[in-house]
């Protein structure tokens, strides 16, 4: 009864999905360059141009093959440096981002028309992809390995990263690493339970949970997310990265002790540019609950947190992280 | 030169072409065999790619899929052509496209030549192997198997079901005991020839046919009636996970490929430029002779196959979340929940920190806030002392604090005051030891100074309170270490306990104490609760304390320590 009642959800969202892909322009399209083992990256943004020349240069050293990007209405120089990429197909729209599923529904637009039997990842400006032995083996051996392994959906956790002191404080300009600065996170603060329906895991917990949502945990942001998958047709997204239909692709975690291999999405969030945007986007409330995430920020710090603790992390490599037991290895070796 | 090789195709053809170049260099004859499901266009298009090498046929195609009788099919026409079109070759090497040699194919040639009349093949009796998939060992060879394990993997395991409720057996043929191991071999002539040319292969194709995986079974087990010298093991490095699928090698395997010291190695991953750059390895008389040793590669890949199938203990993670009754530990290290002994030592922590050690924190589930050892604000793994973020997940609360910290061993104070939600996931962790002093929450009460009117509301509710956690304690489900006393039998020889405690905490590191901590003057005690019994409110949980064991002096040697076991 439940499957059948997910599978016509699922449904209604593909062809919500239909609707709302008609909202998109074509800026750019070379999606005929995609080759068949090709694996795909799939994006919406919002003036970032001080971000995109890392992220581009990041994915394409883990060996991404094409990106497929959603341009929502920016005012800045980004779209035009994304549509110069010869690897990147763009398109744009100035709709409303809340009232297509937080850009959901264009993503799953763009991914049934292009992302058939592709490997998918899909992620967000600021979110950057590690896996085991993504310092020596490209994305590629990780999606042979999956297919050869039989399993078609890769969980990562999102990690939130902070530099120490105020947020504010930092400087990061267009092309930098990120995690030069934002190079902290905390390692061992995560709670998580399983949602019943979806068989999802619901992970909270991270220096946002800490500093601004110790007294409304429940509100916390979630920071499961299933971001690398096999994709074809009849998926989609249910909300954000953070789970899918058919349910089957959520279960990213073993349930009888073992581990299955994981990674992480490091969360360049909290840099100086979050201060605009948290008053910006509480502002607009274009964002899950309304933006409820970004006025917590504006109430607590004035947007201007300092997250570091005596018992923060700085990032090393994806190494460190596993044996923190933040991701793991599995089955690859 | 007298090894000659048989290639098994399907994919990756680019390699298999270097591949069959290597051996074919090397002087070894090679047979390729190419799965027929491969397209034409690709077929004509791999073997004109290979036309200059003169010492290489193409067999004649068949239907190669994982687990059916193909793949013997293959590689039996392939050997008939290797053994007829080559008499010079005096062993025969079963490969794949995807094997690539490691070392020097002529010490590979040297090493057989030094064991002639050696057949390498990995043959082990059913009974004695645990590798198989499926768990389907001795009856892969006596059940029948019309349904594809992989397409149609119900329908396999319902008539598997099936013929294992109905009793149905095939009959083995005579003469033959069913052997398996790694498809990867490497026979003599003599050997294989035998094989081929037995006056009873009708037979024993007929039944391995029907065999499920019949490529691990078919040589391995007739083999066994032909051969003069086996030696069970295969040349060819190949590592399999839980499931049976093989593991892939990567560039970065390079120096754990060079110390295997292996002859070949699979599966290769297609585009490991570097592992193919690499090998197969230059001439080098110093390690000409040296044999296989492929220790360091086994523990690698043995730890992914325990770490994805038993996993790190009480971690809880995105991939790896055990469902609570798959497993008797909750937490990933042994810790102490100690209940009531504060209330009777004011200064009982800190006096167990410098007895043992260990990180002793104050009640971690206080109401108000945690109180972890430090009494800071954020703890080990960044931890945040506030009570509602706490009380969101306390199960999880806990194995992060004990999972952080698990290079220590952690105490907390307990009690009736403090927040309840975590006392069914305390009773049922085998790692937890709790200690009960019930009905100690009457010495506070007592010291406050307050009349038994005014505090009989309050001791109601904390009796109340911890008797429900003591029956939880005492349920049939409860698998920690429990050692539950009243507070009467507690104070008769409070000595001992603590000491039992601190060997229990400190292990072989507990020393006699040292130095006693602190009793209060209980002497107004059993007045105090004969006032509540007075007012109605009866202290069952203390136990009966009169004035005699309220005066009790506490004895400067130290005794005999006994031991308490679980409950």
């Amino acid at each position: 009864m439940t499957s059948y009642r997910l599978r016509w959800q699922r449904k209604r969202w593909r062809a919500r999905a239909l609707r709302k892909g008609r909202e998109l322009k074509t800026v750019s399209d070379r999606t005929r360059h995609i080759g068949t083992d090709d694996v795909l990256l799939f994006c919406t943004f919002r003036n970032e141009d001080v971000r995109l020349p890392f992220f581009f240069d990041y994915y394409r050293k883990l060996g991404i093959n094409h990106f497929l990007m959603i341009d929502n209405g920016s005012q800045d120089g980004g779209p035009d440096f994304a549509r110069d990429q010869p690897d990147v197909s763009l398109w744009r729209t100035d709709a409303p981002y809340g009232d297509a599923r937080y850009g959901v529904d264009w993503l799953t637009y763009l991914q049934g028309k292009y992302a058939d039997g592709h490997w998918t990842l899909t992620v967000d400006v600021d979110e950057f992809f590690v896996y085991p032995f993504c310092d020596t083996r490209p994305i590629r051996a990780l999606a042979d390995w999956l297919d050869a392994s039989d399993v078609r959906s890769f969980g990562a956790m999102l990690l939130d990263m902070y530099p120490k002191g105020p947020v504010g404080q930092t400087t990061y300009a267009r092309g930098d690493d990120p995690f030069e600065t934002a190079s902290w996170f905390d390692p061992g603060n995560y709670v998580m339970t399983q949602n019943k329906l979806l068989k999802n895991l619901w992970i909270q917990g991270g220096p946002r949970a800490r500093s601004f949502f110790a007294t409304k945990p429940k509100q916390a942001p979630a920071l499961n997310k299933i971001p690398f998958v096999k994709w074809r047709k009849p998926y989609a997204y249910v909300s954000s990265t953070h789970m899918m239909l058919p349910r089957g692709l959520n279960l990213v975690y073993d349930q009888q002790g073992g581990e299955k291999t994981s990674g992480v999405l490091l969360h360049a969030k909290f840099l100086n540019t979050f201060g605009a945007r948290a008053t910006e986007e509480a502002k607009r409330g274009e964002h899950y609950r309304k933006g409820q995430e970004y006025q917590s920020y504006a109430e607590r710090y004035g947007a201007d947190p300092d997250l570091w603790c005596q018992w923060s992390e700085r990032y090393i490599n994806w190494r460190q992280l596993e044996v923190l037991g933040l991701m793991s290895k599995g089955n690859w070796a | 030169m007298s090894l000659g090789v048989i290639m098994l195709v399907h994919t990756g053809f680019d390699r298999a072409e270097q591949m069959v170049r290597h051996w074919a260099h090397a002087g070894c004859p090679v047979v390729v065999h190419v799965d027929s499901n491969v397209p034409v266009a690709t077929y004509d298009a791999f073997s004109q790619s290979l036309a200059d090498l003169v010492n290489v046929r193409f067999s004649a195609r068949h239907r190669c899929e994982w687990g059916t009788w193909g793949l013997v099919a293959a590689s039996q026409e392939a050997a008939t052509l290797l053994l007829e079109d080559f008499p010079e070759v005096q062993h025969a090497f079963l490969a794949s496209g995807t094997c690539l040699p490691l070392r020097p194919i002529a010490e590979l040639q040297r090493y057989l030549d030094a064991h002639p009349d050696t057949d390498f093949i990995e043959s082990a009796t059913t009974a004695d192997v645990p590798w198989t998939v499926g768990g389907l060992d001795r009856e892969r060879f006596t059940l029948q198997f019309p349904f594809a394990w992989k397409k149609h993997r119900r329908l396999f395991d319902l008539f598997v079901k099936l013929q294992q409720a109905l009793g149905y057996r095939r009959n083995i043929p005579d003469g033959i005991v069913p052997h398996m191991g790694s498809q990867w071999w490497c026979l003599t002539r003599q050997t294989l020839d035998a094989i081929l040319r037995d006056p009873h292969r009708p037979t024993y194709d007929a039944y391995f046919r029907k065999v499920w995986i019949p490529d691990e079974s078919y040589y391995q087990t007739l083999t066994r009636l032909h051969a003069r010298i086996v030696e069970s093991r295969s040349l060819t490095l190949a590592k399999f996970d839980y499931q049976g699928k093989p593991h892939i090698f990567f560039d970065d395997h390079a120096e754990l490929l060079q110390r295997s010291k292996s002859f070949v190695a699979r599966k290769i991953w297609h585009d490991a430029h570097l592992l193919y750059q690499t090998f197969p390895l230059p001439d080098d008389p110093l390690r000409a002779d040296e044999e296989p040793n492929s220790g360091a590669v086994d523990r690698v890949f043995s730890q992914a196959v325990e770490r994805r199938t038993l996993g790190r203990p009480g971690l809880y993670m995105q991939s790896r979340y055990p469902s609570s009754d798959r497993q008797t530990s909750i937490a990933a290290a042994p810790y102490a929940v100690l209940q009531g002994l504060d209330d009777v030592f004011p200064d009982f922590s800190a006096w167990l920190t410098r007895q043992t050690g260990a990180q002793v924190h104050g009640h971690l589930f206080a109401k108000d806030r945690a109180h972890f050892a430090d009494e800071s604000e954020v703890y080990r793994g960044g931890l945040s002392d506030n009570a509602r973020l706490r009380d969101y997940n306390g199960k999880m609360f806990l194995t992060n604090l004990i999972w952080n910290g698990r290079d220590q061993h952690h105490c907390f104070q307990f009690g009736p005051a403090d927040t309840q939600d975590i006392r069914w996931t305390l009773a049922k962790d085998t790692n937890a030891s709790i200690w009960v002093v019930s009905g100690a929450w009457s010495i506070p009460l007592y010291d406050s100074g307050r009349s038994a009117s005014e505090v009989r509301t309050e001791a109601a509710r904390l009796q109340r309170i911890e008797d429900k956690f003591l029956r939880v304690l005492r349920s049939p489900d409860a698998r920690a270490r429990i050692k539950i006393m009243t507070l009467a039998q507690f104070i008769e020889a409070p000595m001992d306990v603590l000491q039992t405690i601190i060997d229990d905490i400190a292990g072989h590191r507990g020393n006699a104490l040292k130095e006693v901590p602190k009793m209060p003057d209980l002497t107004g005690l059993p007045d105090f609760l004969q006032d509540l019994k007075n007012q109605g409110m009866h202290p069952f949980l203390t136990g009966d304390i009169t004035v005699g064991n309220t005066q009790q002096t506490i004895p400067a040697v130290r005794r005999k320590p006994y031991v308490i076991s679980g409950q």
